[in-house]
């Protein structure tokens, strides 16, 4: 198996407060990895730190055979598109309407035309099942039709990882189902290797082939959804109740 | 008893001292941080501004947003302007006999320095607060770091633009002002007297050189970007919250309006050195 991401004893502090304190971990291609832990405990600053948002203290980010602490700008944007982020709000550019917000990222592709380009947003919006929404302004979208543009969003640019930070947070269980599906079809269609940040087992249930739990900016443990449900430590299986 | 509570406020006093000092020492720091923050975006700003890809649709559609909309805020300001001056000027030139004079006054006056100074406050109340109030709530609502990821630099295509448009326009609004400030004098005049719109703008154009118009529309450029600079610095760098958003369009209109005055004084000093 192909090894897409590489993480080696990451460390990140704000301040005095450490929020994570020793991460590593590998994920294949095709592997969707859920990362459990409560709130606080450093999950999203662990995939913030992966893209480049936040700079980590110590450790080494190794995404698609690429250094992250050693590439310029120039080529950090070039890997940034080829690693999708789905934000916990969506981070719809309020401005734009559906079709603008996807027409975005394909901004410095000089070699599709607008033909090209309208056939590429109407088909993503399409295997999100939101094609009807193309021309409205992400106001006019309830929580869960932002989730799937801001992944459609994600989706255009076929990323060969993508991260999802709590997916479905502040959804209704039956939209939480929806999405859930939703990354378990994106895994098959475009084969992407995905990191869950997520509280919501039902989730995790659904997405993860491997799930790490994160305690206290550290990993605690380890394994299939059934190994960690079945886990001794209270802590873990805490989250299973 | 009575000496143990002396020695005790005496402590007291001391834990109060060097707790207002700690205080005055965080706020200097926190100043002159602000100011080092503040003096890498603005080289931030060149840096990328000179390098390519120009994002020129963008430019153009904030030019738009920034400069027409606000024409019609600055039109209705600079009427009322040059037609205030007009009637407040009129009583005192009158007690010398010089209300001949009152066409070219008015218009040394707008075209110098009232002119300038009252449409770079208003726009750094409308535009300045405006764009501190947008980045704010794109940076709270994650969409900056969404262009981020996404490999589009949010510096040049958010931040570059606004500044730009703002400095382009801001000069266009003064010319505009300027011209129906004039025209609010001319309505001004007419009120209590009897000047064809021919004479009143011969008097005007005869008493306005070069040297009052090339400085103050230079100057209006410098207000243009520092408005828009620190409306970009505030919004880009808000805090986390809804809060925030506030704090950032409160921050630009007041250090947006303190930065067109300071602007004006050294503009002044240079003005006078040459002149």
């Amino acid at each position: 198996m192909e090894t897409v991401v590489e993480i080696e004893h990451l460390k990140k502090s704000f301040g005095t407060k450490e929020v994570l304190k020793d991460i590593s971990l590998k994920i294949e291609k095709g592997e969707n990895l859920v990362v459990l832990g409560k709130s606080g405990s450093g999950k999203s600053v662990l995939i913030k730190c992966l893209i480049g948002l936040l700079e980590p203290d110590e450790g080494k980010v190794v995404l698609l055979d690429k250094n992250v602490a050693e590439l310029n700008a120039e080529d950090l944007n070039a890997l940034r598109k080829k690693v999708g982020f789905l934000f916990q709000s969506a981070a719809l550019y309020d401005s734009m309407t559906v079709r603008e917000n996807l027409e975005f990222p394909l901004r410095d592709l000089k070699k599709k035309d607008q033909g090209e380009i309208d056939t590429l947003v109407l088909e993503t919006l399409k295997s999100v099942g939101l094609e009807d929404a193309i021309d409205k302004m992400p106001s006019e979208l309830s929580g869960g039709m932002r989730k799937r543009v801001g992944l459609a969003r994600t989706l255009i640019l076929k990323p060969e990882i993508i991260l999802y930070d709590e997916p479905t947070t502040g959804l209704d269980p039956i939209t939480s189902k929806e999405i859930s599906q939703l990354i378990l079809d994106v895994q098959k269609k475009y084969n992407a290797a995905s990191i869950i940040i997520t509280h919501d087992i039902e989730c995790a249930r659904i997405t993860a082939n491997r799930m790490i739990v994160i305690k206290e900016g550290e990993c605690t443990a380890e394994g299939t959804f059934k190994e960690l449900s079945e886990s001794k430590d209270e802590w873990v299986n805490s989250f299973f109740k | 008893m009575a000496i143990n509570l002396k020695i005790e406020n005496k402590a007291v006093v001391e834990k109060i001292a060097k707790l207002e000092e700690h205080l005055h020492l965080q706020a200097l720091k926190g100043f002159f941080a602000e100011v080092a923050d503040m003096t890498m975006f603005t080289l931030r700003f060149f840096k990328e501004a000179l390098k390519p890809r120009y994002e020129f649709k963008e430019l153009i559609k904030q030019a738009y947003l920034i400069g027409y909309k606000s024409f019609p805020l600055i039109a209705i300001t600079g009427l009322i302007m040059g037609l205030v001056l007009t009637i407040q000027s009129r009583p005192t030139l009158a007690e010398f006999g010089a209300e001949s004079w009152l066409p070219a006054m008015v218009a040394v006056s707008i075209v110098r320095e009232i002119g300038p100074v009252i449409t770079a406050l208003i726009f750094a109340g409308k535009v300045g607060s405006g764009i501190g109030a947008e980045l704010a709530s794109m940076k709270v609502t994650e969409q900056i770091d969404a262009m981020e990821v996404s490999g589009i630099n949010p510096f040049k295509y958010l931040v570059v633009t606004r500044i730009a448009a703002a400095t382009f326009m801001l000069p266009v609004l003064v010319i505009a002002s300027d011209a129906i400030s004039m025209y609010g004098a001319y309505i001004g005049v007419n009120l209590k007297g009897d000047v064809t719109f021919h004479l009143f703008f011969l008097e005007v154009f005869d008493k306005l050189s070069f040297s009052d118009v090339f400085p103050a529309l230079i100057k209006t450029v410098f207000f243009g970007f520092a408005v828009g600079l620190i409306g970009c610095f505030k919004g880009y760098n808000a805090d986390k919250g809804t809060e925030g958003v506030g704090k950032s369009a409160n921050a630009a209109v007041v250090y947006g309006s303190l930065m067109v005055f300071v602007i004006d004084m050294i503009a002044v000093q240079v003005t006078s050195l040459f002149s």
